[in-house]
């Protein structure tokens, strides 16, 4: 029988193998950035430990670095003490790191494509579960906790109990591919398996509705896999994938002899058995928004906000828990999603913050304002992405309408920054978790792609992309 | 890492469904650079109003529960960020067991490198152990929790339940290995970073 990419990928990675135990996996690429890292490092040094391979460990601070003026000092002590932590850390035990005042900062997951550090074929870790986006290129692509960080820094290998092949097939085509993004596919997807959907298994995107789309926006789908309690999710890499990595600072100098030997293997053969599947048929649907405090909470822009009845389908747990979304989220069921109205829009987060979702944001927003209620901020996923923009000139169309225009980083998807919500306020983002508090302390999530943020923040309300001029 | 040996406490229900990660421990709490000290922020949104005067009507602040090691919640436990604080946090405050129907791979692999047990028990059982208000005992040797009318039993992978009892740091496991990790590396094509 056939395999399928992640099973080819596995197995290839194989150190230690045996009956009723989890399997020692290699790691290729390991990321590490300064909130998940420091207890690993500590522990490290308890026990006279080094890093295993530097070589292929690299380190940036994006969690909680500031994104205003970065030649003025943190204000924040505690943010500080991690960020120092890590550049001790990096200096101790030999590890590329590249710092705030480095050209290449930004957030782990948007620059280890950008550099040309994530590759087909391989297995890449870090303490952050959005480490799925790698999975794009055709990488296994693991978020990991602290002491797994630990592990892989001392060994370079991971315990893991195999996940299972899911195979999610997004078939038919957009009518308005700019309206209806990648960030519309994935929450459809999300809102119809449930944020336990993936649990266990790891997602293959695959179909015409998948390679159809650019690399930026096939991180888009990845990122989000862990958003349906997928172990990771990943697509097999195409001309595309190889294209996007070619010429980057980091891809290696072997790289057209590494394109050659992945061509024709990393993919999955005809007759290979996922044990899960679902379909997505794309031609119709329409631009999604979150209504309640988990990704799978999410509805058509043109619908309303259902009830709890309506959308626990009569499991009892999951009424109370649509019930409590409705009680933080301050909203009625039946409200028209149109008529929610928005205080605050972030353009962001590893889903939603490189050069293609700004380009396609800044369409909706050139020559316009946003509302006089709104506070809108983009935040750039990476410095690279920040010049690049820059250069295309649309920093100048964000500042024009009255958005902030910020240095890279993770900012307020999580808020571990001082880029946070006011308890109350209702923020539309391009981020991936609409969480209680995620934003900040009793703020308002609602997940939506980068020009329905754009749009939003224009009419202070949600409104339907589809109606706009966006080619 | 410390042996786990059998728990006998209260349970304390936290009857919700996909508590993430961000409730167990809120961001604002992550920038600590050790692994301690972090109970007294558990489920911090939940357990305070704005003033940081706690909420009475959240099940951490009704004193009945007070020194209960044992956690029973609803399906998805520890769902979104990998953030192994949430882990910490629970096991400074004094969990030691969490019981749900279904946990995220992230948080449940995260839970077995602390020494903490997360039981996976079908629905009506976790529903029978929400209204349970006596003492119960986890006994991991034998996976059986007896409560004061029932004895059920559970499933725990036979390799992360000698972790547990044993107390195992994984990692001086993983260095048994060396030979076959070093044999790995010089098959490996895949380029170093640098």
């Amino acid at each position: 029988m056939g395999k399928t990419l992640f099973e080819k990928i596995w197995e290839s990675h194989i150190v230690v193998e045996k009956q009723n135990n989890p399997t020692l996996i290699y790691i290729d690429r390991h990321l590490v950035h300064e909130v998940t890292s420091p207890q690993a490092f500590d522990g490290l040094r308890q026990n006279n430990r080094k890093v295993r391979r530097p070589d292929l460990t690299i380190a940036t601070m994006d969690h909680n670095v500031p994104t205003t003026d970065r030649s003025l000092p943190i204000l924040d002590q505690t943010s500080s003490v991690q960020i120092k932590t890590l550049e001790k850390n990096c200096k101790d035990f030999g590890i590329k790191l590249f710092d705030i005042n480095s050209p290449n900062q930004g957030i782990v997951h948007v620059i280890g494509p950008q550099l040309g550090i994530t590759l087909p074929g391989t297995t890449i870790v870090c303490g952050d579960s959005h480490t799925s986006t790698h999975g794009a290129f055709g990488a296994l692509a693991l978020g990991i906790g602290t002491s797994d960080v630990e592990h892989v820094l001392a060994s370079q290998t991971m315990w893991l109990e195999k996940p299972k092949p899911f195979e999610i097939r997004v078939e038919g085509k957009r009518k308005n591919p700019h309206a209806v993004t990648a960030k519309d596919i994935v929450l459809s997807i999300i809102k119809n398996i449930g944020t336990s959907g993936g649990t266990g298994t790891v997602i293959e995107y695959r179909g015409e509705g998948i390679t159809d789309l650019s690399m930026e926006q096939r991180m888009t789908i990845c990122n989000m896999s862990i958003e349906a309690g997928a172990r990771a999710g990943l697509i097999a890499p195409d001309e595309k994938t190889f294209d996007y990595l070619r010429n980057r600072e980091y891809t290696p100098k072997n790289y057209e002899s590494l394109v050659d030997s992945w061509k024709d293997h990393l993919k999955t053969d005809s007759d290979a058995k996922f044990e899960k599947e679902f379909i997505l048929h794309i031609d119709d649907i329409a631009p999604q928004v979150s209504w309640g405090t988990n990704p799978g909470m999410t509805c058509d822009v043109t619908d309303s906000v259902p009830s709890p009845d309506e959308f626990s389908n009569g499991d009892p747990n999951q009424k109370r828990g649509a019930e409590k979304a409705l009680d933080y989220m301050a909203l009625a069921p039946g409200t028209l999603i149109e008529d929610i109205k928005i205080d605050r829009v972030f353009i962001g987060s590893c889903t939603n913050a490189r050069l293609e979702d700004l380009i396609e944001a800044s369409k909706v927003i050139k020559g316009q304002k946003i509302s006089p209620y709104v506070k809108a901020m983009v935040v750039p996923g990476s410095q690279m992405v920040k010049k690049q923009a820059e250069e295309m000139g649309l920093d100048k169309i964000f500042i024009d309408a009255n958005f902030e225009w910020r240095e890279a980083g993770c900012s307020m998807c999580l808020g571990m920054n001082p880029d946070i919500l006011s308890p109350g306020e209702r923020c539309a983002s391009t981020s991936n978790r609409n969480f209680e508090g995620r934003q900040g302390t009793g703020g308002r999530t609602h997940l939506v792609s980068p020009v329905m943020a754009a749009a939003a923040a224009i009419h202070g309300h949600f409104v339907d992309v589809r109606k706009m001029d966006l080619s | 890492m410390e042996s786990f040996k059998k728990v006998t406490s209260i349970v304390t229900p936290l009857d919700k469904v996909n508590v993430d990660t961000d409730q167990i421990i809120p961001k604002q709490f992550l920038k600590l650079v050790q692994k301690s000290g972090f109970g007294k922020f558990l489920f911090f949104n939940w357990r305070y109003d704005e003033q940081e005067n706690e909420k009475s009507d959240f099940v951490l602040n009704n004193p009945n529960y007070k020194n209960s090691q044992i956690l029973v919640a609803g399906d998805n436990f520890g769902c979104g960020s990998s953030r192994e604080h949430a882990v910490w946090a629970l096991l400074d405050y004094g969990f030691s067991v969490i019981i749900a129907p279904s946990f995220a791979d992230i948080f449940f692999s995260n839970c077995f490198k602390n020494g903490v047990l997360p039981i996976t028990l079908d629905q009506k059982l976790v529903e029978k152990l929400l209204q349970e208000t006596g003492v119960i005992e986890v006994d991991l040797e034998n996976q059986i929790i007896k409560t004061p009318s029932d004895e059920i039993s559970f499933e725990i992978d036979s390799y992360q339940k000698k972790i547990l009892l044993e107390g195992l740091d994984d990692i001086s496991l993983t260095f048994q290995y060396e030979d076959k990790i070093l044999e790995f590396e010089k098959q490996s094509k895949v380029p170093s970073v640098l």
